[in-house]
């Protein structure tokens, strides 16, 4: 179990979080929260503990990679602005889904992603859920690696804060089935054999082994709105974001673990 | 608001198009043939001809219980001195309700010092793997483990 | 594009049984999965893995359909001289790639 000092350590970064963020409540007790990691099996947590053993690394390296090539009609690579990612990008993918001014809500950080490859490289988009992208969010998050989930505190995201959170409450679907109902009130169960979880997203983009490959939070996201029997979103919906962002304010002080795998 | 059979299929078809405009193949995993125990054990008879299999020596260390038949952590490893007068030449790897019975062949040496591998495998349903190992001096030693898998919730499928 | 990652120590001494621990990005397309129209979506894996030290073969593993995505293969060798190990992944389609890692054996 947690010794006291890490407790304490937790209490404070809850504590700091909630007094940035009031509007991220959460259905569970904040020092009953766990990351998914803790649900799975010893054998799948050595798969993730081990950067050399871990496929989600093979895609973050091909983003190191992508972090440097020139690209776009200007002629620019990541790095030309943001230098040595392991510095610039510490602490970034931690405070995502964040609010931009320009478009006057929030966006993820593959939405982050392309809106610098269209404002600074004079670049197409990279589509959702493409090896590229996967591979720089990959890249960009693992920066952030063990820095505390921590929300952008805009009073602007509020709102959107609420939407999300009233989407995971809402029933819906063939099922009549609201996210709350499995993932604050029977995550402590199983559905199917799997561990049903907190909905707690630490680790994106995430190798899912069920997917066999790296992906992103909303890709995850449009499985559970399938699984429930819901009408579901596309990539890049202002509904799927808003729920991101909810979700990473109901994780808020717990560490990033991304690339993390998960069954 | 109950809605019937059809629509569900229909929305399954559209968030499958939509997916491919996004660059997922839309694919679905149909119960493919099986393989049977008989063809697990033409494929083990493949390997070791008409001799003696005997128990022991090799350990199969597979979770019973698995995560998610995708990724399966496999490692085996087999009892053996590993000089060049006494090693391992070889592992086989072998499944019953796969559609192949094949799970891998490992070929070893004398310079390999530990006999021992890990790779991840997938497992198509709750089955017995069997490891195989053939030795210098041409015998063959094995060791069976049954493996339970679960169908994950919640993915691309509607099942 | 880093396809593949792999794990060798170093350094060992000579004698030294080490482990080396290998990843190769490959999505081990099985040949039973359908689309939602029911075709076939075709075999494409990688059907062999071979490590060579100092040119002479070390390791050798035949994958199949049963090996999951993004193979990851683990073996021992015994460290004997400072020298470069080649790693090979064959498979379907002409999918070829190498990649290699030098150690220095004391």
């Amino acid at each position: 179990m947690k010794s006291a000092g890490t407790i304490v350590a937790m209490a404070l970064l809850i504590a700091a979080g909630i007094a940035l963020s009031p509007l991220a409540a959460t259905g569970i007790p904040q020092n009953e929260r766990r990351s998914g990691y803790t649900f799975m099996s010893p054998d799948t947590q050595a798969i993730q503990d081990d950067d050399t053993a871990n496929p989600g690394m093979l895609w973050a390296l091909d983003g190191e990679g992508l972090w440097k090539r020139k690209v776009g009609a200007a002629g620019k690579a990541c790095a030309d602005c943001h230098d040595d990612a392991r510095s610039s990008m510490k602490g970034v993918a931690a405070r995502y889904p964040a609010f931009d001014k320009a478009l006057g809500r929030p966006v993820n950080l593959e939405q982050r992603i392309n809106l610098c490859r269209a404002r600074h490289q004079d670049a197409s988009p990279l589509a959702y859920e493409s090896r590229d992208l996967l591979a720089l969010a990959a890249f960009v998050a693992e920066q952030s690696r063990g820095a505390a989930i921590a929300p952008d505190a805009t009073p602007e995201l509020e709102p959107f804060v609420t939407k999300g959170r009233d989407f995971f409450m809402r029933r819906q679907g063939q099922l009549n089935l609201g996210c709350t109902n499995c993932h604050d009130d029977n995550w402590d169960k199983h559905l199917a054999g799997s561990a049903v979880t907190q909905a707690l997203p630490t680790g994106y983009p995430i190798y899912r082994l069920e997917w066999q490959s790296l992906g992103s939070l909303q890709r995850r996201l449009r499985n559970c709105i399938t699984g429930m029997r819901a009408q579901n979103y596309d990539f890049g919906a202002p509904e799927l974001v808003e729920l991101e962002l909810y979700l990473m304010s109901r994780a808020q002080g717990m560490p990033i673990e991304t690339p993390a795998v998960r069954p | 608001m109950r809605k019937s059979l059809g629509s569900t299929r229909r929305r399954f078809l559209g968030l499958a198009g939509s997916a491919a405009a996004i660059g997922v193949v839309p694919v679905v995993s149909l119960r493919p043939a099986a393989a049977t125990p008989e063809t697990m054990t033409a494929a083990i008879r493949n390997v070791v001809g008409g001799a003696v299999v005997q128990t022991g020596k090799v350990k199969l260390d597979i979770p019973p219980l698995v995560e998610n038949g995708n990724t399966v952590p496999m490692t085996v490893s087999v009892t053996s001195p590993m000089t060049p007068t006494d090693y391992v030449k070889s592992i086989h790897v072998f499944n019953e309700k796969n559609p192949q019975p094949n799970m891998g062949n490992f070929y070893l040496g004398p310079r390999a010092g530990r006999a021992q591998i890990s790779t991840r495998v997938r497992l198509a349903d709750s089955q017995k793997i069997i490891a195989i190992a053939r030795l210098s001096d041409g015998s063959f030693w094995s060791v069976s483990a049954d493996v339970v898998v679960t169908l994950a919730a919640c993915t691309e499928e509607v099942m | 594009m880093a396809s593949a990652l792999i794990n060798v120590p170093k350094k060992a001494k000579r004698g030294d049984t080490i482990e080396i621990k290998t990843l190769m990005s490959h999505i081990m397309e099985t040949g039973y999965r359908h689309t939602a129209a029911g075709q076939v979506v075709p075999r494409d894996i990688i059907t062999s893995f071979t490590c060579r030290f100092n040119g002479a073969e070390i390791f050798r593993a035949d994958l199949f359909p049963a090996t999951a995505a993004n193979p990851f293969i683990t073996f021992f060798t015994v460290a004997t001289e400072s020298g470069k190990f080649d790693f090979e992944w064959i498979g379907d389609n002409g999918f070829a790639e190498t990649a290699s890692a030098s150690i220095t054996v004391e």
